[in-house]
């Protein structure tokens, strides 16, 4: 398992794992952003900037410091 | 009269939607305590009348910010007649939870699958017929921005508000995996995806976040911003507005006023010497054209470009690209929207940073736009003067305003403890605005600034003017100027400008002009002019927004600011050149 971060851009994972509290959890579900979604990294923005997904078609950024939280496995 | 929320997620066309059913008559209005801001219209089928809310989108009703939390008090404690749910039909999965959580409370309801012409694009088939049985209520296929759907949603609102047997729906509650659960199956049953390249507009979508080429096209979007502003204002002014003033309400009001009061102080406050907008300065005369033929039309081309930029997707794009910049400087690439708006006025900026989470990041936004964003007025004077000498004049207050902005922002930011928050938000595709919206939104922020920041600005003309007749104004600059000039390299009558430009830019413009400075006093003059105030509308919605505490950090800054940059730029444009 890797991070959102690590994850090279252009690759499609899985969401295997969210660390963090109740709170945080919330927020990512509630955008689809579950255990067990498939998501595409589009880019990292400029200056390690936040990370640009893509989930059911939709795109979304997210900040460095969710993104570590965020562990995935490369499909 | 019966009461109807629109409901939804974020960028679904709830907007479009609202403005299809509605006619002209819509109020903005803001949340009890709040900025988040709502729309709320009349709709009027036969006899049966009704209001509408425009809701602000969101993604649950658990929120996480600021709009989130309008959006909920709003639907547990307006105990509307009615929901109308908006759905955006290519994204049913994360869409279906908000519909889930609406159908708990037992509200009647309505389901509108918009966006049905983008999702068979996309190759998303839905089967509506299964959807229906499944939810238990009339689900509509629309396209807002053709209107298609729209006659069907307004016999079907007739209907329920006419009716008092509604037919509710019949899901039981759920928890939250349950309700993912839930929707996976509907999903499996209804949807079916086949799958397409991507159109030019989903790559351009990509490109304009890549750090390259996103740059780049950021760069691009601005000078055609600027370019598209600038034409549309001017050709306002030359075209209607000036032409309008001269033919017709200057020669009227002068008219009117030397026949009924033909001398004396009140003669002198009201249109001071003629029409002509340069020199007269009465409030009549000088004050109303400078509201409505200098600042209005950029004001208007300024909000249509914006609300055009944020129709078509591209904001939020910036914001994640600036993200990382603006963490630096101690904001958010949220606060990349208040810093834009700021360009065409402060006064809306400084009330937009209020989506900004903690007084840390918004002391620094609002004090960063005061200091160095300077507004579609100060744009007008400085182009007004300098434009005629070459770009490269105004390219050196523009740089000037920009290494201000970086280097505050980050002194600010090592200065003040904290941090500022993640960024965390769906990037919505690129679309083609829908334009009737986009002109009701420009209207409606238009309307916004002229009840809003008007009366202070008049205020402010008149207090100056009276401030001027009576020799106040004179002392102070008799006071200052002997220092002032030393430090700025300005002659003595500059320096009076520059104290009456604290208050009021356009007198600022008329009395700079007749003086013959070089162009390099110009820029000293044009970047202290930016630098040193806002206008008098703007600082007072800064006292109310961070507090007169606070406002007055703001103001020493900005005055230390002005006059360490007015004297550097004067050592270095004097020594080099």
């Amino acid at each position: 398992m890797i991070t959102l971060v690590e994850l090279e851009n252009g690759k499609t994972a899985t969401i295997k794992k969210i660390e963090g509290g109740p709170g945080l959890k919330n927020r990512l579900e509630v955008m689809n952003l579950r255990e067990g979604k498939k998501i595409r990294k589009t880019c990292s923005a400029p200056l390690h900037g936040p990370v640009v997904l893509e989930i059911d078609g939709f795109k979304m950024a997210i900040g460095r410091g969710m993104a570590k939280k965020v562990w995935v496995e490369e499909i | 009269m019966k009461k109807i929320l629109l409901m939804g997620n974020p960028n679904v066309g709830k907007s479009v939607v609202f403005s299809r059913l509605t006619g002209v008559n819509v109020i903005q209005s803001n949340y009890p305590g709040t900025t988040v801001g709502y729309t709320k219209g009349h709709l009027k089928i036969g006899k049966n009348e009704m209001n509408i809310i425009d809701v602000p989108g969101t993604y649950s009703l658990s929120p996480s910010c600021k709009a989130e939390e309008v959006a909920r008090d709003m639907f547990f404690d307006e105990n509307p007649d009615l929901i109308i749910n908006v759905l955006d039909a290519t994204n049913l999965e994360r869409n279906l939870y908000l519909t889930l959580q609406i159908l708990e409370k037992n509200i009647p309801t309505v389901i509108v699958l918009n966006m049905w012409d983008a999702a068979k694009r996309k190759g998303i088939h839905l089967n509506l017929e299964k959807l229906q049985e499944i939810i238990g209520l009339k689900i509509i296929p629309a396209v807002a921005v053709t209107g298609e759907g729209i006659k069907d949603l307004v016999n079907i609102i007739n209907e329920i508000t006419l009716n008092k047997n509604i037919k509710l729906s019949k899901i039981p509650k759920m928890d939250d995996s349950e309700k993912w659960a839930f929707i996976g199956g509907i999903l499996s049953e209804v949807q079916k995806i086949e799958h397409r390249h991507p159109s030019l507009l989903e790559k351009l979508e990509d490109a304009s976040v890549k750090p390259f080429s996103g740059i780049i096209i950021a760069i691009i979007v601005l000078l055609v911003t600027m370019q598209v502003i600038i034409g549309i204002g001017e050709f306002l002014i030359n075209y209607i507005l000036d032409p309008l003033y001269y033919q017709y309400y200057g020669p009227f009001i002068t008219s009117l006023v030397q026949n009924s009061i033909p001398t004396g102080f009140i003669h002198d406050i009201l249109i001071g010497s003629g029409y002509e907008y340069e020199t007269s300065f009465g409030l009549l005369t000088t004050g109303i054209y400078v509201i409505f033929a200098v600042v209005l039309p950029y004001i208007l081309s300024f909000y249509f470009i914006l609300g055009f930029l944020e129709d078509f997707g591209y904001l939020p794009r910036l914001a994640v690209l600036l993200d990382s910049i603006m963490h630096k400087l101690g904001l958010h690439g949220y606060a990349t929207i208040p810093i834009i708006l700021g360009f065409g006025c402060n006064v809306p900026a400084m009330l937009s940073t209020r989506i900004l989470e903690g007084k840390r990041e918004k002391f620094i936004a609002t004090t960063l736009i005061a200091i160095s964003i300077p507004c579609m007025a100060q744009t007008a004077v400085i182009i007004g003067l300098l434009g005629q000498y070459g770009i490269q004049y105004i390219i050196m207050v523009y740089g000037t305003l920009l290494i201000l902005f970086i280097t505050l922002g980050a002194i600010l930011n090592f200065l003040l403890k904290g941090e500022s928050p993640e960024i965390f938000f769906e990037i919505p595709p690129y679309r083609i605005p829908h334009m009737e919206t986009l002109l009701k939104k420009t209207w409606m922020r238009v309307k916004g600034f002229l009840l809003e920041a008007l009366p202070f600005v008049f205020l402010g003309i008149l207090a100056i003017n009276i401030l001027y007749l009576i020799g106040v104004m004179g002392a102070l600059s008799n006071l200052l100027s002997p220092i002032m000039s030393q430090m700025l390299g300005l002659p003595d009558q500059a320096i009076d400008a520059l104290i009456m430009g604290f208050l009021r830019k356009d007198l600022a413009t008329a009395m700079l002009a007749p003086l013959n400075l070089s162009p390099n006093q110009l820029v000293v003059a044009c970047t202290v002019l930016a630098t040193s105030f806002p206008c008098i509308a703007t600082f007072i919605v800064l006292i109310k927004e961070i507090g007169i505490k606070d406002m007055l950090k703001t103001v020493v800054l900005m005055l230390s600011v002005a006059l360490i940059t007015g004297t550097i730029l004067n050592i270095i444009l004097n020594g080099l050149l």
